[in-house]
């Protein structure tokens, strides 16, 4: 289903190279989504938005975390080595305002982080939990689709990657992620402040910065992934309590997210608006 | 003929300096915003877009709103627009260089902006975005130097433009269907995330466009002697009024359709834009857009009551008063409250209220002075180019 | 003609204020940085015999390869290590791989791109080696 609905829409767009008016292709690719979709995704989807879903063939490497939530909830403080791990290691910079922020990984209250699983009476344990969000390296990503020049994509193990040296700097990726996953460089993250000081406290000599006028995110730690190393967080959240996150393989029967999915019961990030997220919660 | 863009009267050359001014201010600003990084404006993490793209938006509209004298003349040999229909073409030609002006101003990085063709992607909607807006300038400077050279020349226009015109009609058409396909196609935005976005886009851009060509046609009258003519400027009455009413159909039905299923996700953004919209985790009341969004609503209803009025009482006075109604609303609920209110809550529920930045407003009214100098030149020679060819008429 | 002597004036002062700034870039600059010849002489690292490529392609296409490797790292998750000329494994990677037998920027990289005025945007992102006092110090 997806395969044909892919390969029109490839089709649509050469056609569109070719020059016939984009009003007629921008239609053509509408009609051909209804259809194509045979039970729509966007109404009551949860369900078919686990492991692919929409009886997906799993092909190559999807990559995924389980986020265990009551294993956070239970060590106060973990969270935060998280986000400190990975944004000492990645050069993340702290400008100090909600305006200019640019976060990878951070936390929020469960209202925030599922507003649509949200509700009036929910237990006291879950209203002050303090659940940890990031990009959810969706298996169809809008913001990939948004952009103009690739500079945002789908790498062969499933991470959504940035490539900083292609970003113009339009942001339609930001307006596109319904995660909030997406940070922009207002501002030069090399400067300092107005008592002079950095706004990358520590400079990490093994990975770059970025420059103003980029879009940046969390890359699944691509960079490591690939030596079979897990992403920072992981290996951060797991220094405190084993399993607090679990990284690997989606599409790998025996891996061990692929066994734990099978076993528990997850959520992810609105499932209903299709983008089949690759990080699954444990409440 | 372009040597008539060098003679003028005080009030041309004092205009024209104005704007120029205006212009420099507008650089001094940009250098400002492109030395320190677009932190300079008020947009932010979570209100990534501001007043840039929904200039940008807005005038995508002015631009397709050229087709209502477009198409009436040439496909329908509608006479009495004759003199006009040319206004409608190079309307089209500024607001589209300001578009691309707001385009770039927007950017992160703009020195990288030939990306977008180096490495084309055409899953993007700016991608097809950028072929249609570049499409429609060259179309409409093609057709409109063309027309216009032949009438200087007294002759009639040559055949082979006839086509070209002809496809500017559906390509107006698409620059705004595709700019609503920008925010329409977005999971997520549920204020955008609506099939009738396109469709009232194009309503509030025939109703726009033509407000503010009518609008300057009238100050044309005063300043230079064009006189439009009591049929065209009835015509448009029509248009724009009738256009306007689709457009507040169709909020109506977006109205409808939040508030009747109830469904919050619909309603946030609504309840944003006209009652203001508390943030669930701060407790804060947050309604910078409400007295706006009021105005639009009342501006508009107005404005549509006066302009037909006008019509009845035959007063150019009230007929500028009715199109300036209409396009300031308009430019309310379009350049201002659909782009920065699809923002509002953020994917995480939150509310951040954006405020420009003088910078940034210093930018977006040197692009609008821009815009108006390229159009006062466009149209400098248009009056020349009517007046002699009207003068040959008599003298024959 | 007329004013025959003012355009020669006006010439000549075109001439000398041409002719000033050759004189400026001879008189000024890090000599320590040139060959005897005049050409920029970027410091080889020391104890690494050969690149990955041979010096004469390293010289004119060295930023070719590292869009190649930018591409092929970033893009295609090609991150496997690369064999220099002399047998040695480099990570492919500017910052990590270049930089770690090139240690000082100062010395390799500038003293070209300053003799050829280009300014690549790699460090606006790429960080460079800490400049040691001994890698900074003329030789």
């Amino acid at each position: 289903m997806d395969n044909t609905r892919r390969k029109f829409l490839k089709l649509a767009g050469l056609t569109a190279a070719a020059g016939v008016g984009a009003t007629v292709i921008g239609s053509k690719a509408m009609a051909s989504g209804a259809p194509a979709h045979g039970a729509p995704a966007g109404h009551g989807a949860p369900a078919a938005a686990h492991g692919g879903g929409h009886g997906d063939v799993a092909t190559g490497v999807r990559q995924a975390i389980v986020i265990d939530t009551g294993k956070f909830n239970d060590n106060p403080g973990l969270a935060e080595k998280c986000q400190q791990a990975c944004h000492s290691y990645h050069n993340v910079p702290d400008f100090g305002n909600p305006k200019d922020e640019i976060k990878w990984i951070w936390t929020d209250k469960f209202a925030n982080v599922f507003p649509e699983h949200s509700h009036y009476k929910k237990d006291d344990r879950i209203s002050s939990m303090d659940i940890i969000a990031m990009c959810n390296h969706c298996e169809n990503p809008p913001c990939v689709r948004a952009c103009p020049t690739q500079a945002t994509f789908k790498n062969a193990d499933g991470a959504v990657m940035m490539d900083f040296h292609r970003c113009i700097g339009c942001r339609f990726c930001m307006a596109a992620c319904p995660y909030g996953a997406r940070s922009f460089n207002w501002r030069s993250p090399r400067g300092v402040d107005k008592e002079g000081h950095p706004f990358i406290e520590k400079m990490n000599p093994k990975f770059p910065s970025r420059m103003r006028g980029v879009v940046e995110k969390c890359s699944l730690c691509s960079w490591r992934t690939k030596k079979g190393l897990d992403p920072l967080c992981v290996e951060e959240a797991n220094k405190t309590a084993a399993d607090a996150m679990i990284f690997g393989d989606l599409n790998d029967k025996d891996s061990k997210v692929a066994k734990l999915l099978r076993s528990k019961f997850t959520i992810q990030r609105k499932p209903a608006l299709g983008t089949k997220p690759s990080i699954f919660y444990i409440i | 003929m372009v040597n008539k863009v060098l003679k003028g009267n005080g009030l041309y050359w004092g205009w024209l300096s104005l704007l120029l001014m205006i212009m420099g201010a507008g650089a001094v600003s940009y250098l400002v915003q492109f030395n320190y990084g677009l932190g300079a404006t008020g947009m932010s993490r979570d209100v990534t877009w501001g007043i840039y793209i929904s200039q940008f938006t807005f005038l995508v509209g002015v631009a397709a709103g050229g087709l209502m004298l477009v198409l009436p003349y040439y496909l329908h040999d509608y006479k009495a627009f004759g003199r006009i229909t040319i206004l409608g073409e190079f309307m089209a030609i500024a607001a589209i260089v300001m578009c691309l002006m707001f385009i770039i101003a927007d950017l992160g990085q703009p020195m990288r902006a030939t990306n977008v063709i180096l490495h084309p992607s055409p899953n993007s909607m700016l991608f097809y975005d950028m072929i249609v807006l570049n499409g429609y300038l060259f179309l409409n400077v093609l057709c409109g130097t063309v027309v216009l050279h032949s009438e200087y020349k007294g002759i009639k226009y040559p055949r082979w433009i006839k086509p070209f015109i002809y496809l500017s009609i559906p390509w107006a058409i698409s620059i705004h269907t595709v700019t609503a396909f920008l925010y329409a196609g977005l999971p997520g935005r549920h204020f955008w995330l609506t099939a009738v976005l396109a469709p009232r886009f194009l309503a509030s851009a025939f109703a726009a466009g033509p407000a503010l060509l009518l609008i300057i046609a009238l100050i044309m009258q005063r300043t230079a002697g064009f006189n439009v003519g009591r049929i065209a400027k009835d015509k448009l009455v029509t248009i724009i009024g009738y256009a306007a009413i689709i457009n507040f159909f169709l909020v109506g039905c977006e109205l409808f359709t939040a508030y009747y299923s109830n469904m919050p996700g619909h309603m946030h953004t609504l309840d944003y834009l006209f009652f203001g919209l508390v943030d669930h985790s701060t407790g804060i009341m947050h309604n910078n857009l409400v007295p706006f969004m009021r105005a639009f609503v009342v501006m508009g209803v107005v404005g549509i009551g006066l302009l037909f009025a006008a019509r009845r009482a035959k007063s150019d006075a009230m007929l500028a008063t009715a199109c300036v109604l209409i396009f300031v609303s308009f430019w309310i609920d379009k350049g201002l409250g659909l782009v920065l209110g699809g923002f509002v809550p953020s994917p995480m529920e939150h509310v951040t209220e954006y405020v420009p930045t003088v910078v940034e407003i210093g930018v977006a009214v040197g692009i609008w002075a821009t815009g108006f100098f390229v159009l006062t030149l466009l149209y400098k020679m248009v009056v020349a180019v009517k007046r002699r060819s009207e003068d040959l008429l008599e003298i024959e | 003609m007329y004013d025959k002597v003012k355009v020669f004036i006006g010439l000549a002062i075109f001439v000398v204020a041409a002719l000033s700034i050759v004189g400026y870039n001879m008189s000024v600059g890090d000599k320590d940085g040139f060959r005897t010849d005049g050409k920029p002489g970027p410091e080889k690292p020391a104890g690494h015999e050969k690149c990955v490529k041979e010096t004469a392609y390293m010289q004119t296409s060295h930023m070719v390869l590292l869009n190649k490797w930018r591409d092929e790292v970033i893009r295609e998750g090609k991150r496997e290590l690369v064999e220099t000329v002399g047998g040695e494994m480099v990570e492919k990677s500017l910052q990590n791989g270049c930089l770690s037998c090139h240690v000082s920027k100062i010395k390799f990289c500038d003293r070209c791109h300053e003799y050829a005025n280009v300014k690549p945007y790699c460090w606006d992102c790429h960080l460079a080696p800490v400049e040691t006092p001994a890698s900074k110090e003329a030789h």
